[in-house]
């Protein structure tokens, strides 16, 4: 074993609590981030979850909408253009609004993502279990399995919605008759009716609607070639007039305050790294500045500085280990206790970005230390200034 | 066979727009198997001067010669190349690593040195209930008593059998009964291996257990006495005779190469 690893591993088990103590605050840093990421990656994907999936690799907006999906109206007319142009498979329109599930026992109504699709076209997503919906089957309904799960229905029952119209509620029977997999969409779990029925229970000002083709918010586009997304996007806005055509992932940065929070969060999380940072850069300067005049005096007795360097720096990358890994395990401990309507997703990538880096801050927090670990003067150990 | 030789050192810091001199023109040599007592007031120059002669401190002029070798001459890797092989140290204080047990501690110097076999880690041993520790090989620091810590720290500056041992006030922190056991364990270790050795001390109880005492005043050498001689003349600096040739230990030309 090298004079360094004997060193640093001798210190760290003859002071156990101390270096312990410090790998749970970075386990804590750990959590705190990885939660942050989770958090960021559920309230993302509640937003974009559905546009993401989208069966379709287009979306047309009206063109004064400027990708607000609620400000934008798609007729029967512009979806009937844009199916007409070459290299275009299919047109679907897409109806977007929100509604409730009441519940007994007193808990509060479930609110869920109400999305009107035209049966068999883009927009419809696929089914995990039982059918997706057909073209005349107005009290049918496709529920994603977060609802399945939290309101405890399978293909075959029923379920209720709640809608304003007017001043009053109104209450909808709808048979589900199939269940597709997590499909948020504004932060809620959706379910999906055919267009005609989506436009007469959405919430309205006066009853009515549920004609045959209403107008939808915007309309999903599905391409002969997939990989023709940034020209057919071209040949759409310049061929059918009063649209704009964008891919999904435009589509989802543009939803309702998807790009301010993605943004907050990431913030939250660099200024949780550079906490991080700096709490793992003062310990071990604490810690240096304590060790002064016995670093001095294993200078003065031969030690090089390469070994007093890389006894810090392995210390360092072992406590910052311990604290990283037992942070993770109990983010993944806590993760899987989580209500699924909670948005915390830990998603392998942004977690991995958020281990890696918090390895990466604690070397680097503690190279000021070790820096001044190399500065320290071996007639300290006499008692001599420099 | 001279195993220290220090030509007219010279230390001198910046003050103001002058300078101090802490160690002002110091000669001196020590042979192998001498144990050399380095006494004065404070401020006299005793630690920088040992600080010099440990090649941690450069002189601001003169040379000095470590076994035959010129400590001043040589670049800073190779003096701590050199120092770790062939100097010792004790210290006054944070002598020892504070969590390594005193075995550890000793042995330590055989892994800096490349040396840590099963001959070496026998040495230690060995060195350790030699010093009277064969009980407290596995304790740390804090759990031996300030003697203890001592004899330690002079099993470690023995272990790699340097030519020169160091020790600044190894006996500051002890009560006289530790402090005669220390430096009487350092006497004899130093007479029966064969080393030389520069103890700093302000104790003159403890000078009887040296072969020559060292007397710095103001930075300078005020005089060179045995232990034999009437130590009266060291509390009383004004009334010092001239250094004789003869009580430097040398003359220059004897170790310079």
């Amino acid at each position: 074993m090298s004079t360094a690893l004997h060193l640093a591993l001798k210190e760290i088990w003859r002071g156990l609590g101390r270096f312990l103590l410090f790998s749970l605050v970075i386990a804590l840093i750990t959590l705190l981030i990885l939660f942050i990421a989770a958090l960021g990656e559920g309230l993302g994907a509640g937003n974009r979850e559905y546009l993401e999936k989208l069966n379709g690799q287009l979306v047309a907006y009206q063109d004064t909408a400027r990708l607000n999906i609620a400000s934008s109206r798609i007729d029967c007319d512009v979806r009937r253009a844009l199916s007409g142009i070459k290299g275009v498979e299919a047109v679907g329109g897409v109806g977007f609004s929100s509604v409730a599930i009441p519940r007994g026992g007193g808990d509060d109504p479930f609110d869920v993502s109400l999305i009107g699709v035209e049966p068999g076209k883009p927009g419809e997503p696929p089914v995990t279990k039982g059918n997706t919906l057909a073209r005349r089957s107005a009290d049918r309904v496709i529920v994603d399995k977060t609802v399945a799960l939290v309101m405890n229905v399978d293909v075959g029952d029923t379920i209720t919605v709640r809608s304003a119209q007017g001043a009053d509620y109104e209450f909808y029977p709808l048979q589900v008759v199939g269940i597709t997999s997590s499909q948020k969409y504004a932060i809620r779990p959706s379910i999906f009716v055919p267009i005609a029925t989506w436009d007469k229970i959405r919430p309205k000002a006066a009853v009515g609607g549920g004609v045959d083709e209403p107008v939808c918010n915007v309309a999903a586009i599905r391409l002969q070639d997939p990989n023709q997304i940034e020209v057919m996007g071209q040949r759409l806005m310049e061929r059918v007039r009063k649209v704009e055509v964008v891919d999904r992932k435009t589509a989802y940065e543009n939803t309702p305050g998807y790009s301010a929070q993605q943004s907050t969060l990431t913030t939250q999380n660099t200024f949780a790294l550079l906490i991080g940072l700096l709490v793992i850069g003062g310990f071990f300067q604490i810690q240096t500045l304590q060790k002064v005049p016995q670093i001095g005096m294993l200078k003065a007795i031969g030690t090089p500085n390469g070994v007093v360097a890389a006894a810090a720096m392995i210390q360092i990358i072992l406590v910052t280990l311990l604290g990283v890994i037992v942070g993770t395990l109990i983010a993944l401990g806590v993760a899987l206790i989580f209500p699924p309507n909670i948005p915390i997703i830990f998603e392998p990538r942004s977690g991995a970005t958020a281990v890696i880096s918090i390895l990466l801050i604690g070397p680097l927090g503690g190279l000021v230390s070790v820096r001044y670990s190399l500065r320290v003067e071996p007639l300290i150990a006499l008692g001599l200034d420099t | 066979m001279i195993a220290l030789e220090a030509q007219s050192i010279v230390k001198t810091y910046p003050v103001g727009d002058g300078e101090v001199r802490a160690v002002d023109d110091v000669s001196f040599c020590i042979q192998e198997g001498e144990l050399v007592a380095l006494v004065g007031p404070s401020g006299s120059g005793k630690t920088t001067a040992v600080a010099m002669l440990a090649g941690l401190l450069r002189p601001t002029s003169g040379n000095i010669f470590v076994g035959g070798e010129e400590l001043t001459a040589m670049e800073e890797t190779k003096k701590a190349r050199f120092r770790k092989r062939n100097i010792g140290f004790t210290f006054q204080q944070n002598n020892l690593v504070s969590y390594l047990t005193a075995l550890e501690n000793v042995e330590l110097m055989l892994r800096l040195n490349g040396e840590f076999d099963a001959a070496g880690r026998a040495r230690a041993r060995e060195l350790l209930t030699l010093l009277g520790l064969e009980e407290r090989l596995h304790v740390l620091p804090r759990q031996l008593s300030g003697g203890q810590q001592q004899r330690v720290a002079i099993a470690r500056s023995l272990i790699n059998r340097p030519n020169l041992v160091l020790a600044d006030e190894p006996t500051a922190s002890l009560d006289t009964e530790r402090a005669v056991q220390v430096v009487e364990t350092l006497a004899d270790l130093v007479h029966e291996q064969r080393r030389a050795g520069v103890m700093v001390t302000h104790d003159l109880r403890l000078v009887e257990y040296v072969d020559r005492i060292i007397q710095m005043v103001d930075g300078r050498l005020a005089r060179i006495v045995s232990p034999d001689d009437d130590l009266s003349c060291l509390t009383d600096p004004a009334s010092c005779e001239k250094i004789t040739p003869e009580a430097l230990g040398c003359s220059c030309e004897d170790s310079t190469p």
